[in-house]
């Protein structure tokens, strides 16, 4: 990979460390993925904020790290752990742990979002703009239905555009990889999103390459982020296209419920979790409808962002939901929150494929996979 | 002796056993950053150690947060001494360029690493030198 002189020199320190170190991070990746040079990044989405996610380790880079950089383009960031006005039973080492962190970010000039859904949230750029975005749900869905172009970043290489203004040219950036060689031929009833979500966890198992393609209409929004966040879990795929390929892998009835047997692992849960990724607009609608005035039997807990919190409470939708027995958790998401621990649950309710996965592998609390229409049906009464 | 050419992602040199696999890991989810040892019992590594080995894999999958979770290994004392992949990708090049672990890409056709084999990888000059 060709670099500038100006590129150079950072690299050598003569912008300092962490610029230097940032520059490390972009050199290898660059190799890694055949890249010819760095081009400018409009937007980077930073992951990495939940302290259960970096540890120890990862927050003292951060406070050293954030000592000596700041962002060069417009940075939102995800999820942190929990919402800090609710902090429940959260232990205060964790709750310190989470402040250094969120400390850290904000000391960089970070847009203070913790959201993993910032194309929910924020002004989308013109289609064919370059971002580094690290959280896969978003990768995906940007890639994939907002015309932008950005690999699977990791949390380090989408820091490292954060503060460089800068990623590789290479694989999603380029048309090449754009376009998929492989497809999946759809044989199979979608009645929820979490069906899209089953096709997407197959998808990106079944899939190497950076993009695949569905035979299937235009997904509802709802729809296209269950698949988004899916795909993202189980591969290395960060993109999907609606159309016909030569290759074909065919999804139906038999591979949905290999899907489903793999990650639904209770029949039932202790408490409802909402979120992976983050609930938007539409499925607080969709849920609130579903629920009618009724009440549910049992903890709620949905996840969103604190824009849509502030959007949907402007139009009753909040205090609808809060009726129905659900409580709001901002700034967080399901993925590895201490909300959820083994100590607490056994197992717990969940729309998300995404969600499902890491709970049961990460949290090691098992999930009961119902969509967000037949939780409400289920569980409000 | 072998000598096998490689691509230099992050330079710098390591040796150690070879701990050779051909499926992917997923750092998050499957490593233990506090031991170095691998988590996953449906992984044919289960309960192996990565600490001081050099890590022959074809690449990383998973959570973009796995990056973090190589940082912490090398924190930890726990980190390989090289890594050797089929495909370096995103997560396991930023997460070794932080932590200062050597990787190399394999090429195609490139020789069987055997498993256990004393391995010295010097991702600078673009050699891995495997004792027989």
């Amino acid at each position: 990979m060709e670099l500038s002189r100006d590129e150079e020199d950072a690299l050598a320190g003569r912008k300092g460390e962490a610029i230097a170190s940032a520059y490390r991070i972009l050199v290898a990746i660059g190799e890694a993925t055949g890249a010819s040079r760095l081009v400018p990044v409009k937007w980077a989405h930073v992951s990495g904020v939940n302290y259960n996610t970096i540890g120890d380790a990862g927050a003292q880079f951060l406070d050293k790290f954030s000592r000596n950089a700041k962002v060069a383009v417009k940075t939102t960031v995800n999820p942190m752990g929990y919402d800090r006005s609710h902090q429940e039973d959260i232990p205060s080492k964790f709750q310190e742990k989470q402040s250094s962190i969120v400390s850290s970010y904000e000391r960089m000039g970070v847009t203070p979002s913790f959201t993993c859904t910032p194309y929910e949230v924020f002004d989308i750029p013109e289609e064919g703009s370059m971002v580094s975005f690290a959280e896969s749900n978003a990768a995906v869905f940007s890639n994939s239905l907002l015309g932008l172009k950005t690999n699977k970043e990791s949390a380090l290489s989408a820091l490292a555009s954060s503060v460089t203004g800068k990623a590789p040219l290479s694989d999603l950036r380029l048309e090449d990889a754009r376009a998929p060689k492989v497809g999946i031929k759809v044989d199979f009833k979608f009645e929820s999103e979490l069906d899209y979500g089953l096709l997407g966890y197959f998808a990106g198992k079944m899939v190497k390459d950076s993009s695949v393609a569905f035979d299937i209409p235009k997904p509802s929004t709802i729809e296209a982020k269950a698949l988004s966040a899916a795909i993202g879990t189980s591969g290395s795929c960060g993109m999907f296209t609606l159309g016909d390929t030569k290759e074909k892998i065919s999804f139906g009835k038999k591979e949905a419920e290999a899907v489903m047997d793999e990650l639904s692992t209770a029949d039932d849960g202790d408490v409802i979790t909402l979120g992976s990724p983050q609930l938007g607009m539409n499925e607080l609608d969709l849920l609130a409808k579903a629920t009618g005035g009724k009440k549910f039997d049992r903890r709620c807990m949905i996840f969103c962002s604190r824009a849509i919190h502030n959007q949907a409470a402007k139009v009753g939708l909040t205090g609808k939901l809060e009726k129905a027995g659900a409580e709001f958790m901002c700034d967080s998401c399901t993925c590895l929150t201490p909300y959820v621990t083994k100590e607490k649950y056994d197992s717990v309710v969940s729309n998300s494929i995404k969600g499902a996965y890491y709970l049961n592998n990460s949290n090691k609390v098992k999930v009961a996979l119902r969509d967000i229409r037949t939780i409400a049906e289920d569980y409000a009464k | 002796m072998i000598i096998v050419n490689c691509k230099k992602i992050v330079g710098g040199s390591g040796e150690g056993p070879a701990i050779v696999t051909t499926q992917p890991i997923n750092f998050l989810a499957m490593v233990d950053a506090k031991t170095g040892r691998i988590t996953d019992q449906k992984h044919e590594l289960y309960d192996k150690s990565l600490k001081g080995a050099v890590l022959v894999f074809p690449y990383a999958v998973g959570s973009s947060v796995g990056a973090y979770a190589i940082f912490s290994l090398k924190e930890y004392g726990d980190a390989p001494s090289a890594v050797v992949c089929t495909k370096a990708d995103i997560t396991t090049a930023s997460g070794c360029a932080i932590a200062d672990i050597p990787v190399v890409d394999l090429p195609d056709g490139a020789p069987a690493i055997k498993q256990g084999a004393i391995t010295r990888v010097e991702a600078d000059s673009g050699v891995i030198r495997v004792k027989v």
